[in-house]
């Protein structure tokens, strides 16, 4: 009995330290996320909820504020202006997207491959279009792709040829794809080559005993181990090309006729809230172009973690 | 009946210098609601002004005015030009705070802020006698819906700018005087030269509306309360906009879009052997196409009607104070000072060169007497003086240009560039703006 009584608080006490100390864990834990919390609240869900709460408003110059429910965001699912945008860069995630980070993929395996002479300056090389400024960028291609005097337009005259209009309907949204890729094919790469670099070497190693070539090592060992790092870039893809805005504002510049304002649905947010000065519009516009790039996200997500399963099993 | 009138300002503006040039009392623009005290000590208590423009070196016309009210400091700021400088406007008056005293805003966004009730009506700080100092058709567009809202800075009524050179190659010595002259000189130039003879950029809907406003059209109206009226599909739009459409389709105009690297180049060399341009285009040809020096002539623009000599108006711009100010006697004297004062606006014209609105500086003969190299020792400015005298006097702009020159661009625009049926597309720009407008809980007529 006397041993029980004794042994009860003690064993109180032993089991009430370690929760004691658990919560002051959980309180420190909670001080540290504090600073992230505060920035987050402050910049990300406070103006997400504004813009929500302006998405249901309208607001007319005449007659002022009025609330309207969802009716913005009926009208956008008529709006040609925005399906039409979103339908564009779908067009360009299908075409563009795989041939940017297929190019990313083979640059990163080149430069890990060991076998490309001064690969540091082919890895500086291949990254620094995306350290270009965008005014810069834009500036150049609106030269390489004139159709007078640009040198593309006169190589093609120089051979009898005639040139392609790269700045007219038919041929700007090649070009714009073309300016992305040459933007964002070194970032990618950048990516998948630091995945390639936390890959042991023993494995290779193995692979060389086994007498696999090079490009058997990259298809069965390379690239299934950095299947995350090359999921993490069609993301960043999938989302950055929704959300495309520099290239059409700025090319809006050199070929403002066929960049219309709602060419993608970003730049027509834009063009609503600034030059058509309807926020309430644009809220709503912004909001449904979110959904769009959150299920597509998940779309992929979902896919590469089936594909993932029916690798493993 | 306009020669009248400029000689009487004229004379209005030779006893008012006098006043002004001893620092500017300012005495002149005291008026029955603000009494002279008030201005006085307005001007002589320590005040600080802000001042959102874009025009380069406005520092200069800004420092004199500090030199003649010494207590009055003005801090001037660029935001952007263009519609970045008016977004950012509109942003600060929304959310009521970080507006400036005074900002530069061009003549057709004026409805706009004052459709929102953001400018400072400027008669009761005496505005409303200085009409007199400037040209008729500029003051029209800042006095409009019983008030003075702003104070007329530069202007640029249209002119046409051509190379002496090609035309002459193409057989004419002098340009075109009228637009069935100019048709034929398009096909002569073309042949002969293989130049175009202008280019209407197809993304310029400024220019397509200044030359709306040369044939007499209003395609625009507002009443300053609920009621526009939007017309710029009638038969006389239609009539200007198939003439330009006839000579793009038969490839004798060109309708590139503007203001690109394409555009700079096909100017420098010679593929435009001219272009319908305002009083500003002058100065910067001569930074654009420097190597074509002595090359270029000045000319009225071509007329519908060969018996009389009528122009209209791109570009140019005002200076308006906010009806947000603390400081509105202050801003309203900033505003007032540095664009009706000989000094600032001789310095405007001379070395910022801005095309004058004021009479005393187009009327100047320093100003106007001056020959330019780079046409051939023209006296351009004369030139331009007395075009600024034959535009249409009755023009008026919509409370939302941005959209309207946005919706231009989608539908007439596209139709230019593609050479297609720009005449039809007016309709379609005529739907937008009527759609828009009855959405913003307009009244259109």
């Amino acid at each position: 009995m006397a041993v029980t009584t004794v042994d009860a608080p003690a064993r109180r006490a032993a089991r009430s330290k370690p929760s004691r100390g658990k919560a002051r864990h959980s309180a420190v834990g909670y001080l540290f996320v504090l600073p992230f919390m505060v920035l987050f609240v402050a910049m990300v869900l406070v103006p997400l909820g504004y813009s929500a709460y302006l998405s249901l408003f309208e607001e007319k110059l005449i007659g002022g504020e009025a609330f309207v429910g969802l009716k913005n965001f009926a009208e956008a699912l008529m709006d040609e202006a925005f399906l039409g945008g979103v339908g564009r860069m779908a067009l360009f995630l299908v075409i563009q997207v795989p041939i940017m980070l297929g190019l990313a993929l083979f640059l990163a395996l080149a430069i890990d491959s060991g076998r490309t002479r001064a690969s540091r300056s082919a890895r500086l090389l291949a990254f620094m279009p995306y350290a270009v400024p965008g005014v810069v960028a834009t500036l150049m291609w609106g030269y390489l792709y004139g159709p007078d005097f640009g040198p593309i337009a006169q190589g093609f005259e120089a051979l009898g040829l005639t040139p392609p209009d790269m700045l007219g309907e038919s041929g700007i949204l090649g070009s714009m794809m073309n300016i992305v890729t040459w933007e964002y094919v070194g970032y990618n790469m950048i990516i998948m080559y630091a995945a390639l670099r936390s890959i042991p070497t023993e494995l290779y190693e193995a692979a060389a005993i086994d007498g696999a070539s090079q490009i058997r090592i990259a298809l069965s060992i390379k690239i299934p181990a950095i299947r995350p790092a090359i999921m993490l870039t069609v993301i960043f893809s999938v989302i950055g090309t929704f959300q495309l805005f520099n290239e059409p504002a700025l090319l809006d510049s050199i070929a403002p006729v066929v960049i219309t304002n709602g060419f993608t649905p970003n730049f027509y947010a834009y063009n609503v809230a600034f030059v058509n000065q309807d926020v309430n519009y644009a809220a709503a516009i912004a909001f449904l172009l979110g959904l769009v790039i959150a299920v597509m996200s998940y779309v992929v997500q979902l896919s590469s973690q089936r594909a993932e399963r029916k690798v493993r099993r | 009946m306009a020669l009248a009138g400029t000689a009487a300002a004229f004379s209005i503006i030779a006893t008012g210098c006098s006043a002004g040039d001893d620092g500017g009392t300012g005495e002149a623009s005291a008026s029955p609601e603000v009494a002279t005290d008030e201005f006085d000590e307005a001007m002589s208590t320590p005040t600080k002004l802000t001042f959102w423009t874009w025009v380069p070196d406005i520092e200069n016309q800004v420092a004199l005015f500090e030199e003649a009210y010494p207590e009055i400091d003005v801090t001037v700021e660029n935001v952007g030009q263009g519609l970045e400088h008016y977004q950012k406007l509109r942003s600060a008056i929304e959310s009521g705070e970080g507006a400036p005293d005074v900002a530069q805003i061009e003549y057709q966004y004026i409805p706009s802020f004052t459709l929102t009730e953001s400018l400072l009506d400027l008669t009761p700080y005496g505005a409303g006698e200085l009409g007199s100092d400037y040209v008729e058709w500029v003051w029209n567009q800042v006095a409009v819906n019983d008030g003075v809202w702003a104070i007329p800075q530069d202007t640029g009524p249209m002119g046409n700018l051509y190379r002496t050179d090609i035309l002459k190659e193409a057989g004419y010595d002098a340009p075109p005087a009228t637009y069935d002259e100019y048709a034929e000189a398009a096909k002569q130039v073309k042949e002969k030269t293989g130049s175009y003879i202008s280019n209407l950029a197809a993304n310029e809907p400024t220019q397509m509306v200044a030359l709306l406003w040369q044939a007499g059209l209003e395609p625009f109206g507002y009443d300053g309360a609920e009621t526009v009226t939007i017309d710029v599909n009638s038969d006389g739009a239609k009539d200007v906009v198939q003439y330009w459409q006839d000579l793009a389709q038969a490839d004798l105009v060109s309708t590139d879009a503007g203001w690109t690297d394409n555009w700079f180049q096909n100017i420098a060399n010679g593929n435009y052997a001219g272009w319908l341009v305002p009083a500003w285009g002058p100065i910067f040809l001569q930074g654009t196409a420097e190597a074509t020096s002595g090359k270029w002539g000045a000319a009225p623009l071509p007329q519908w009607d060969a018996s009389t000599e009528v122009s209209g108006n791109w570009g140019g711009s005002s200076d308006a104070v906010l009806a947000s100010t603390e400081n509105p006697i202050a801003a309203y004297e900033l505003a007032r000072w540095i664009n009706a004062e000989p000094e600032p606006t001789t310095m405007f014209a001379q070395e910022q060169f801005l095309f004058p609105a004021a009479l005393s500086v187009l009327e100047d003969p320093e100003f106007t007497d001056a020959g330019v190299e780079f046409f051939g020792g023209q006296q351009v400015n004369k030139i331009f003086a007395e075009i600024s005298a034959t535009v249409n006097p009755e023009f008026q702009w919509l409370p939302f240009m941005e959209f309207a020159y946005s919706s231009y661009n989608e539908t007439v625009g596209v139709a230019l560039e593609k050479k297609g049926d720009a005449v039809s597309a007016l309709d379609d720009w005529q739907q937008q703006l009527v759609d828009y407008a009855t959405e913003q809980g307009f009244t259109v007529q």
